[in-house]
């Protein structure tokens, strides 16, 4: 084998799940000591290429060569033996045993026979400890971590076997800055190892430093690869991320009659989950009628904020109603006062149909009324119509999407709270589920509280933005200078 | 790692219990040995369940499926030809193991509470099946197992204690060794125990053939303590329930405080037994009180004291 050959090619791979592909044709090779970033949007099908190499999905078809064999279809142990380790996003390290024996734990071999621990191993775990810089927590359990040391864990877990192929889930989600300097420095060393490395991430800001270059992807596709240059300045990249020529319509502030008390006021909202802070010192307020797009990327406190005006989460600050503080009010009494969400999750009752799940929204209204709503709502959606009488759990993910809108309305609500309803859904559902805002927006009072990541389906609606990072609010204003000023972040 | 392990306080207090519980028949009755005789192998139904549950995180409901086979294999085998104890005792073992093979080569491929629920389901069709071919296995009446260990209480009582401490100590090395630390990932996240090279299902097969070892072993050796084995006392559910009450009282992840509750347990309803069916109600009221507020069991509550302070 040539010094030349690539350590990782993934060549015309190919996985589709029921009637959906979600990857197509996907090629690209890595060297030794290079750094790819495989980026895309949700539902992009970058994670299913991650787990295709990894081997926890069997592509359906291409093939995934680890240093030229050919390893498509092994099962998972098979190929990282084989040299491929990954760092993951989410995992649950053994909390009982301490951070050494954690490390001690990817370097054991996969026999039954093996029952004595030996001091080398000891001694290469403690190595590796002090390469990625945990050797003054050695000896504590990982509940006793601070966030940024168990994800060097993962990293120590995932070097120990010394992988010619490292594939790295969303490196720096949930870390802060300068964390993330010190991860990026622990990726760099990879490379220079002469390790090939994959990092999977949203967009290419938060790896161009890092990466040598990129393969972009959008709905199961390649849609871009080069240098961070050139994807950046590639045209369907800025299409996807941004949209192409924005068209808003925003409304004025000034247009809205309540500037002295804001239907919904948020003041320095805190909300701390264990170790991490989701939402930091986040203030925002909305009116009567109008439509707001909390833009922000996976991970940016976006599903934190809303549920924290659900009265599901705990918090620190003030959240206030028509004035009147929502604090120390139950999750069932904001709802049914009229602050309704439609969750990221969607969390329909799958075994009901759809009139069933319906009617559960609209359990407290009238019969008269219910019917009355709900010919309103088969009129909005009208695919629902014709599923009325299918269990929830038979419908597409684009048809379940607009159920949930469609429950959450059936409560009446004053304000619609919107959490990612484009996830995951093929551009002609979005389109569906676009033009149904554009009619609530048009023919309705309501106000709406819109969190997306998707700027391009979001922004049209908007009368005004924020824009959330790391759980802090990082720009507000109008959308029509959103893509001037705050665009490079979505790249 | 190891040495720590060993030199422990769980290790320690237990070789301590051990020693002491060795003294009992110089001055306790007859009564009391034969109790204690019965939970120390149900102490050990129990550790070899926790296994599994603790560390492979399968919830097997089918203890009595891999007790019974032990049992009754032995029983019938002794019956029918009288061989050697041991010959019985080791095709009680096999079959234990065969069993638990057949039913967990299958059951590891399912996914979440269907591993349960195959188990579950294995212990009826035991269960049938020793009733229908009652000519062979006593039926419901039960079946005579015509050997015995020994007639000596004392004797049988120091087999039973000696065959607990053993089997403990096997299962807690085993439990702290690397291969526990492999099973313990993989049963806690198995995609990322994959993605550090560890075949997953070779694992827990391992581990589910291990606690069929020792399963099938007690359920032997008691068949010839009490020389006769029936439905009630080996295959039954409420045996298995026992079983898993038993080591989730005692502390799950933790193998000696599964025999602490097994024993616990036998004792606390033997203590109870004049209240008639009351007993079993107190039991059962024991036990979930300790699930819903102790979840990490007897042991669990005296080691969170200790790291907390």
């Amino acid at each position: 084998m040539s010094a030349r050959a690539p350590k990782l090619e993934v060549e015309g791979l190919q996985k589709r799940f029921g009637g959906l592909t979600a990857v197509r044709d996907v090629s690209f090779s890595i060297q030794a000591g290079e750094i790819l970033g495989l980026i895309g949007p949700n539902g992009s099908g970058k994670s299913t290429v991650m787990k295709s190499i990894l081997g926890v999905e069997r592509p359906d078809a291409g093939s995934v060569r680890v240093d030229g064999r050919e390893v498509a279809g092994w099962p998972p142990h098979r190929i990282a033996r084989l040299g491929v380790g990954m760092v993951f996003q989410h995992s649950r390290p053994l909390y009982r045993q301490t951070v050494i024996e954690n490390i001690i734990l990817g370097l054991l071999p996969d026999r039954l026979m093996h029952l004595l621990p030996l001091a080398a191993t000891d001694a290469r775990a403690r190595a590796i400890a002090e390469r990625v810089g945990l050797a003054g927590v050695l000896n504590r359990r990982p509940s006793t971590l601070p966030f940024a040391d168990l994800r060097k864990m993962e990293i120590a877990k995932a070097i120990a076997r010394d992988p010619q192929v490292v594939l790295i889930d969303e490196p720096f989600a949930g870390l802060t800055a300068r964390e993330t300097a010190s991860f990026a420095a622990l990726i760099a060393e990879m490379r220079a190892d002469g390790r090939a490395v994959l990092i999977v991430d949203h967009n290419v800001k938060s790896i161009s430093a890092l990466v040598d270059r990129i393969y972009a992807m959008h709905v199961g596709e390649r849609i871009a690869e080069g240098t961070v240059e050139e994807v950046m300045a590639n045209p369907t990249v800025r299409k996807v991320y941004l949209g192409g020529a924005l068209e808003t319509a925003a409304r004025p502030e000034t247009a809205f009659g309540d500037a002295q008390t804001p239907f919904l006021e948020i003041d320095n909202l805190n909300v701390v989950y264990g170790k991490a802070q989701a939402l930091e010192n986040v203030s925002l307020h909305v009116h009567q009628g109008e439509f707001v797009a909390i833009v922000g990327l996976n991970g940016a406190g976006k599903t934190t904020l809303f549920n924290a005006v659900s009265g599901l989460v705990p918090y620190a600050g003030d959240i206030r109603r028509q004035g009147r503080t929502l604090r120390g009010r139950t999750a069932a009494t904001i709802a049914r006062d009229g602050v309704v969400q439609s969750p990221e999750g969607r969390e329909l009752f799958g075994a009901m149909t759809v009139s069933e799940n319906l009617d559960m929204g609209g359990h407290r209204l009238p019969d008269n009324v219910r019917a009355e709503r709900r010919e309103w709502l088969f009129d909005l959606f009208p695919v629902l119509k014709e599923r009325r009488s299918q269990t929830a759990a038979t419908l597409s993910g684009g048809e379940q999407q607009m159920l949930t809108i469609a429950r959450a309305l059936m409560m009446k609500p004053d304000l619609l709270i919107l959490d990612e309803p484009t996830l995951g859904l093929a551009p002609v559902i979005m389109e569906q589920i676009s033009k149904a805002l554009a009619r609530l927006r048009q023919s309705t009072e309501m106000t709406v509280l819109l969190g997306e990541q998707n700027v391009t389906f979001a922004l049209p609606h908007a009368d005004r933005v924020y824009v959330l990072e790391h759980g802090r609010i990082a720009w507000e204003g109008d959308p029509s200078r959103f893509a001037a000023e705050a665009g490079a972040r979505y790249l | 790692m190891l040495r720590r392990a060993l030199l422990s306080p769980p290790v320690l207090i237990s070789l301590i219990v051990v020693v002491v519980a060795s003294t009992l028949p110089l001055y306790v009755s007859g009564y009391v040995l034969g109790l204690l005789t019965i939970a120390y192998y149900f102490g050990v139904f129990s550790m070899a369940w926790d296994l599994l549950f603790g560390f492979a995180n399968e919830v097997n409901f089918g203890p009595s499926f891999l007790i019974g086979l032990g049992a009754y294999t032995a029983g019938i085998l002794d019956s029918l030809y009288q061989p050697p104890i041991a010959l019985c005792v080791a095709a009680g073992v096999a079959a234990a193991m065969i069993g638990g093979l057949v039913l967990a080569l299958p059951a590891l491929r399912v996914r979440g509470p269907y591993f349960g629920l195959t188990t579950l389901v294995a212990v009826l069709i035991l269960q049938n099946f020793v009733v229908v071919a009652a000519s062979l296995t006593g039926g419901e009446i039960g079946l005579t197992v015509p050997d015995v260990i020994s007639i000596d209480d004392k004797v049988n009582y120091w087999i039973a204690l000696g065959f607990m401490a053993v089997s403990g100590a096997i299962l807690y090395g085993l439990s702290r060794s690397p291969v526990g630390l492999i099973l313990e990932a993989s049963g806690q996240d198995p995609v990322q125990a994959g993605a550090l090279g560890f075949n997953v299902v070779k694992h827990k097969l391992a581990a589910f053939l291990v606690s069929a070892f020792f399963s099938g072993l007690a359920g032997a050796l008691m068949a010839f303590y009490l020389g006769a084995a029936s439905v009630g006392t080996f295959i039954d559910v409420t045996v298995g329930v026992q079983v898993i009450i038993g080591a989730v009282i005692g502390g799950r992840r933790t193998i000696l405080g599964a025999a602490l509750g097994a024993v616990f347990l036998v004792a606390l309803g033997e203590t109870l037994r004049p209240l008639g069916d009351l007993a079993t109600f107190i039991v059962s009221a024991v036990a979930l009180f300790v699930v819903l507020f102790f979840p990490a069991g007897l042991l669990g509550m005296v080691k969170g004291v200790r790291e907390a302070t």
